[in-house]
């Protein structure tokens, strides 16, 4: 039926595309006879007909993907200040060089005769992460954060199992990313959540209060999740140490510190960075990530293998390695993110990944000055890269966390993380990055206080000019639909 | 928000049915409130162990994922299969139709340690 639009364009699914006869391609009429191939080919290789399957033209399955991609929401769309995600532009320079034959062609069964510019790279990086971290020795094995806090863990199991210990409990703080307490977990460990001191920090005494010889670990963030440089980690991390206990650091928030402080001199003995948040990799739901981790000099046994070595003749795997916990992923594991990050690094040098942080941190302090008068901050003191405010003023006219960020789509900006950390409710974790001009900062100051005091109702019904409105969460979670169904099985 | 003061109260926010040596056991109006709209619930079977203090199942909403807490020890006589088909009524009837678990005690002495309705309602403001 013919309407015009009122909104955002509304693309059907695919299979609603769908017209009868319709193909992608036309096949001349051959001029050999035409077997059935269920008279040649094994029943069970034969495509049988698959009900609602589409059929589309080119011009169909074009036009369909160009128009969601027009309602796509990206770095490159806006200003996308999620917190902790560190969404910070991803430089075209790093798809250039990822693009390079000699990357972007290789095959992950060549022999390392044939690969050693690779090797090279991905050695390189190494010792470049190790020395951006503090760290003895780093692996780039694992395929995103939380797959580095899980080897990291796993890393901990095998050594305490080497020298005929157990221990079962690994503390938490509960300003942790989501992440911590799976991973622990899926190590093999159990939680116990230690409370974050008043300062919004944790304090050694809290820890030490809870640390004995069954637990294995301390799993901290620094900076932690409220934007704030945990400053006793060093009598923290003794606390733990004397007890024969280690401290694994989230090192999420790396874009905080970089150049300014070394997670190796704060006393942590296992790390993870995340490549697609620092280092300016591509985010995107579920990845391609990057997680290195870095260890100290005691764990490097442990670490995946195999590793990268250089000898005389060239680099080569090490495969000897009989403490390893082994592989952590298929083949060279996220090379070509390995290429962006290297690419990234080599182009800021040194210095330029200081001043990215040292302009991550102005950014996240001017915006918060900007916006305290007008939105709780539970934490009046300097930030590190991000700022957490609450809904506290805004509830009193109704107003709460979600229906500001759903308001924020209204006027092109993505929201900030919400409802979280646990510890201040109704949670606005905003971090803009280094990569902000001022003016778009001011922008977003200029809306969120605009939003503030906009009329209740009109919030509270946002987005009004997003292709989807709110979600119905609860009945995709109570009654889920997960696959098209033809009209006639509806 | 209700709490029915023929019931007694946990600070894992449960209520207690006590009836002799065997008890009924649900979540509060508080704990369905604070969760928001109840997608998911795990429960053990019937003639499994439980030990107070213990995690014995699991409610699941679209905010959050909370343990369930075990308030006494003892053996598990009657689990209410149709609340994990339908979990909404945790924050319906939290009271009636969403009793999660018959439990025959092991020691009557553990219903001592439990609250009334009047000092649940003052724990929970304390909270707040």
């Amino acid at each position: 039926m013919a309407k015009a639009l009122e909104g955002p364009l509304e693309e059907p699914l695919i299979f609603d595309r769908s017209r009868e006869g319709r193909a992608g391609i036309g096949i001349p009429t051959p001029d050999v006879p035409i077997v059935d191939p269920h008279k040649v080919l094994p029943r069970l290789m034969v495509r049988e007909e698959v009900k609602g399957f589409p059929e589309l033209s080119e011009l169909d399955v074009s036009r369909h993907f160009t128009r969601l991609s027009t309602l796509n929401f990206g770095v490159e769309t806006g200003f996308y200040p999620l917190g902790s995600c560190t969404m910070k532009y991803n430089p075209k320079l790093n798809e250039e060089v990822a693009g390079l034959p000699g990357f972007a062609g290789l095959h992950p069964y060549q022999g390392e005769e044939m690969v050693q510019g690779a090797l090279e790279l991905t050695y390189e990086l190494e010792k470049i992460l190790e020395e951006i971290s503090g760290m003895h020795a780093i692996t780039l094995h694992p395929a995103a954060g939380a797959h580095g806090e899980l080897t990291g863990m796993l890393m901990l199991a095998a050594y305490y199992r080497d020298r005929g210990e157990t221990r079962h409990k690994v503390l938490i703080p509960d300003t942790a990313h989501g992440t911590n307490p799976a991973s622990c977990a899926l190590g093999g460990f159990t939680v116990v959540p230690v409370k974050t001191g008043p300062d919004g920090i944790l304090t050694a005494k809290e820890v030490a209060d809870h640390m004995d010889d069954d637990t294995a670990a301390l799993m901290l963030t620094n900076p932690n999740t409220l934007g704030l440089f945990e400053s006793n980690i060093k009598d923290i991390s003794q606390v733990m140490h004397d007890k024969g206990g280690f401290v694994y650091c989230d090192g999420a928030n790396l874009n905080a510190i970089m150049g300014l402080a070394k997670f190796g001199e704060m006393g942590v003995d296992i790390v993870q960075l995340n490549l697609h948040k620092t280092f300016s990799t591509p985010h995107g739901g579920g990845g391609p990530g990057s997680g290195p981790v870095g260890v100290t000099a005691e764990l490097e046994p442990y670490l995946p293998k195999p590793r990268i070595i250089k000898t005389e003749e060239g680099y080569s795997y090490e495969t000897d390695r009989p403490k390893s916990i082994g592989r952590m992923r298929a083949f060279h594991s996220q090379f070509t993110i390995l290429v962006r990050a290297y690419a990234y690094i080599r182009r800021l040098g040194a210095n330029g990944l200081k001043e990215a942080s040292e302009a991550a941190i102005l950014n996240a302090n001017y915006l918060k000055e900007q916006l305290k008068d007008t939105y709780d901050l539970p934490y009046d003191v300097a930030c590190m890269h991000e700022a957490v405010f609450s809904d506290k003023h805004q509830q009193e006219r109704g107003i709460t966390t979600m229906d500001i960020a759903k308001r924020l789509m209204d006027y092109g900006i993505h929201p900030p993380t919400i409802y979280f950390p646990l510890v201040v409710p109704g949670a606005l974790m905003i971090e803009p990055t280094e990569c902000e001009g001022l003016d778009t900062i001011d922008n977003f100051v200029e809306v969120m206080k605009k939003i503030s005091a906009e009329d209740p109702e009109l919030v509270k019904g946002a987005p009004h000019t997003a292709p989807r409105k709110r979600i119905d969460e609860i009945g995709a979670a109570r009654r889920p639909r997960l696959r098209w169904i033809t009209p006639e099985e509806d | 928000m209700e709490h029915p003061e023929n019931l007694k109260y946990t600070k894992e926010h449960e209520w207690i049915l006590i009836e002799g040596e065997s008890v009924t056991v649900g979540i509060t109006d508080y704990a369905q409130d604070s969760l928001g709209d109840v997608v998911y619930l795990e429960l053990p079977d019937e003639g499994d162990t439980i030990t107070s203090g213990e995690p014995f199942g699991v409610v699941e909403s679209v905010k959050a994922v909370s343990d369930l807490f075990a308030p006494v020890t003892g053996t598990v006589s009657e689990v209410n299969d149709a609340l994990v088909d339908g979990p909404e009524d945790i924050n319906d009837d939290p009271y009636g139709e969403a009793w999660m678990l018959k439990i025959d005690l092991d020691d009557v002495a553990e219903l001592d340690g439990l609250m009334s309705s009047a000092d649940y309602e003052a724990y929970i403001a304390e909270e707040a």
